[in-house]
C-alpha cells in the first residue's frame, strides 16, 4: 500500500527502518519486523547502508512483503547506474512493492569497499525524475514501456537541522519539482531547529516525517555528532544519558528523550519515521510513551 | 586536447538579454576554439549595441595576467549586466573567481579530444563534460569541485560546510550557494532537473 493514502487521509504516519544483513540469513530480520514492526504503517529497508554491502535492498523487500509487511524500497545513487536503477525500479513494481525512497548515497570512500567505483550517474533529483518517467510510460531515454506503467508512492529525505540550511531547502524544493511525494529527515535532536525548519519547509506543501533515532549511549551520541552531517546531539542531552548509567544501557534514557522530541515536533509534522539500528524491539515503547 | 563548442544560439542570447562584456580566449595550443562563429556571433551583439567591451586574449587562465587585463577594464565589466567568457571550462572558472559579485557566464561547452589536455597551473578544474554547468552554477564547477560530481545540488553529506569525502575539502555546493546568493541567480536553482549526458560520439551529445 502506497504510505501517500495515509498522508491523503491526514493520518499520522509512522514508518521505522531495518537493515539487511551481511549474509543470506534474514530469518531474525523477519521475525523483528513481524514482532515490534507490524502495527506500524511501513518498513524501510536501506541501501547497502553507509557504503556497507549487505543483501540487497529489493529483496528484502519482497520478504517482508511476503510476511505481509509494506516495504518501503530504499534506493542509492552510488552502485547502480541509469539503466540498472531503472530496471530494479521495474522489478520492484512487478512485486508491487509501491514505496520508493530515493537518495544520493554516501560516498564509496565512507565504506567497507573504499576502492570501489563510485558511480552517480544520477543523484536523488535526477532518480526521482527517472521514476516519474517511468509512471509516465517510459524510460529516461524516453522509450515507452509496454503495457500499464508502475505506480509509486516516490519518498525523499533532508536534513532539517544541517548547517547548511538555504542550501537544504533548495535541494528539497529541487526534489519536490522532480515529483517527491513525501519526506522523511535525518535524525532530529533539536526540535527547535526542527519546527523552524518546517516553518520554511511547509511553504512546498508535502508531508513531513520526523526522523528519529533511539540514543543508545553517550559513545553513539559524539560519534554521530562529530561525524554524521546534519546531526547534533546537544549537552544536556548527553548528560541525561550519563546520569544513570544502568537506566541508559537499558534503553529507557534513550525512549524518554525520543518521546520528548516526538511530542515536541508532533504538532509540526505529518509523520514519523525511526531509525532503530538494532534497537527494534524498543519500538513499541517508544510509540506508546510518544502517545502514538 | 580540447575542443570548445559554441553553446546553441538560444541560449547565448538568453544570456546576453542585457549588455554584455565580452572575453576570448585564443588559449593554449591544446584548445581548439571555434574562433569564426564567435567573431561572427559577437559582430552581431555589437551591431545590437550589447556589448561593453571585448578582451581577446590567450592563457586567461593565467591569473595574474588576466587579474591586471580586466582591472584596466574595470569601467566596461562595470557597465554590463554579466560577462560572457569564450574559453574552455578553466577559463570561465578563472574569470568567475577573479570578478567576485559580477554574473560571469560560459558561452561554450567544452569536450575532451585524444591526446594531452592543456597544462593549468590553478586550483581550478575542468573535465569536459561536454555540456557546461557553469552557469547554472555561479562559475563554479560541479563536476570537478563535488566529490560526486552532483548537478542538482548539494547531498546531504555535507558537515561544518566541508565535504563528507574530504574533511579539509570545502563542499563544492556550498560554495555554488555562496556564489549564486552573492551574484543574486538562487533562481538557477529551479532550473529543470539536470541529467548528465556521458556519451562522448559528438553527434550524440548534441542530440
Ligand atoms: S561544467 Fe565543469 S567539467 Fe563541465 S565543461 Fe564546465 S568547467 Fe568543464
Ligand atoms: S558534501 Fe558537497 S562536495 Fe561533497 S559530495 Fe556532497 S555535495 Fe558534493
Amino acid at each position: 500500500m502506497k504510505i501517500t493514502e495515509k498522508f491523503d487521509r491526514g493520518e499520522f504516519v509512522v514508518t521505522a527502518e531495518v537493515g539487511p544483513p551481511k549474509g543470506i540469513h534474514i530469518e531474525h530480520v523477519l521475525e523483528e519486523a513481524k514482532e515490534y514492526l507490524s502495527n506500524i504503517t511501513a518498513v524501510n529497508v536501506t541501501d547497502n547502508q553507509s557504503s556497507v554491502m549487505r543483501l540487497g535492498s529489493l529483496a528484502v523487500c519482497k520478504a517482508l512483503k511476503d510476511e505481509g509487511l509494506n516495504p518501503i524500497f530504499q534506493m542509492t545513487c552510488r552502485d547502480r547506474n541509469r539503466m540498472a536503477l531503472e530496471s530494479d525500479l521495474l522489478s520492484a513494481g512487478m512485486f508491487g512493492i509501491d514505496n520508493i525512497l530515493c537518495l544520493t548515497g554516501d560516498h564509496t570512500k565512507l565504506g567497507d569497499h573504499p576502492g570501489a567505483k563510485p558511480v552517480f550517474d544520477l543523484d536523488s533529483v535526477s532518480l526521482l525524475h527517472t521514476v516519474k518517467c517511468l509512471e509516465e510510460g517510459h524510460d529516461l531515454a524516453g522509450n515507452e514501456l509496454v503495457g500499464e506503467p508502475p505506480k509509486f508512492a516516490k519518498g525523499a529525505v533532508v536534513s532539517p537541522c544541517s548547517d547548511s540550511i538555504d542550501a537544504q531547502l533548495a535541494k528539497m524544493e529541487r526534489k519536490v519539482m522532480a515529483g517527491a511525494d513525501y519526506f522523511q529527515t535525518q535524525a532530529v535532536f533539536e526540535p527547535e531547529k526542527f519546527i523552524a525548519f518546517m516553518e520554511k519547509a511547509k511553504q512546498f506543501g508535502k508531508p513531513v516525517q520526523l526522523g528519529i533515532i533511539i540514543p543508545k549511549n553517550v559513545g553513539m551520541c559524539k560519534y554521530m555528532n562529530a561525524n554524521v552531517a546534519g546531526v547534533h546531539v546537544p549537552d544536556e542531552m548527553l548528560d541525561e544519558l550519563r546520569a544513570d548509567k544502568e537506566k541508559t544501557k537499558a534503553g529507557i534514557t534513550g525512549v524518554e528523550i525520543a518521546a520528548r522530541i516526538i511530542k515536541a515536533c508532533k504538532p509540526y509534522c505529518q509523520g514519523v519515521h525511526i531509525m532503530a539500528m538494532g534497537w527494534e524491539s524498543k519500538v513499541p515503547s517508544l510509540l506508546e510513551q510518544a502517545g502514538l | 586536447m580540447l575542443i570548445t563548442q559554441l553553446k546553441d544560439r538560444e541560449t547565448l542570447d538568453s544570456l546576453a538579454a542585457g549588455k554584455v562584456f565580452i572575453v576570448n580566449c585564443h588559449g593554449c595550443k591544446e584548445v581548439r576554439f571555434p574562433e569564426e562563429e564567435a567573431k561572427a556571433l559577437q559582430k552581431e551583439w555589437l551591431e545590437a549595441d550589447k556589448v561593453t567591451g571585448i578582451l581577446t586574449t590567450d592563457y586567461i587562465c593565467n591569473p595574474e595576467n588576466m587579474k591586471l587585463r580586466l582591472e584596466r577594464r574595470r569601467a566596461m565589466i562595470d557597465e554590463a549586466d554579466a560577462v560572457i567568457v569564450f574559453s574552455c571550462g578553466v577559463g570561465v572558472q578563472t574569470v568567475s573567481e577573479y570578478l567576485e559579485g559580477k554574473k560571469v557566464y560560459a558561452g561554450c561547452d567544452t569536450y575532451p579530444l585524444p591526446g594531452y589536455q592543456g597544462v593549468t597551473p590553478l586550483d581550478v578544474d575542468c573535465d569536459q563534460c561536454g555540456e557546461c554547468y557553469l552557469n547554472l552554477t555561479g562559475g563554479i564547477c560541479p563536476i570537478t569541485a563535488c566529490s560526486k560530481s552532483l548537478v542538482n545540488g548539494q547531498c546531504g553529506g555535507a558537515k561544518n560546510g566541508h565535504c563528507e569525502v574530504d574533511p579539509n575539502m570545502e563542499c563544492g555546493w556550498e560554495r555554488i550557494q555562496r556564489r549564486l546568493t552573492q551574484v543574486g541567480r538562487l533562481d538557477a536553482l529551479k532550473c529543470p532537473v539536470q541529467v548528465r549526458n556521458f556519451a562522448t560520439d559528438l553527434d550524440l551529445k548534441q542530440e
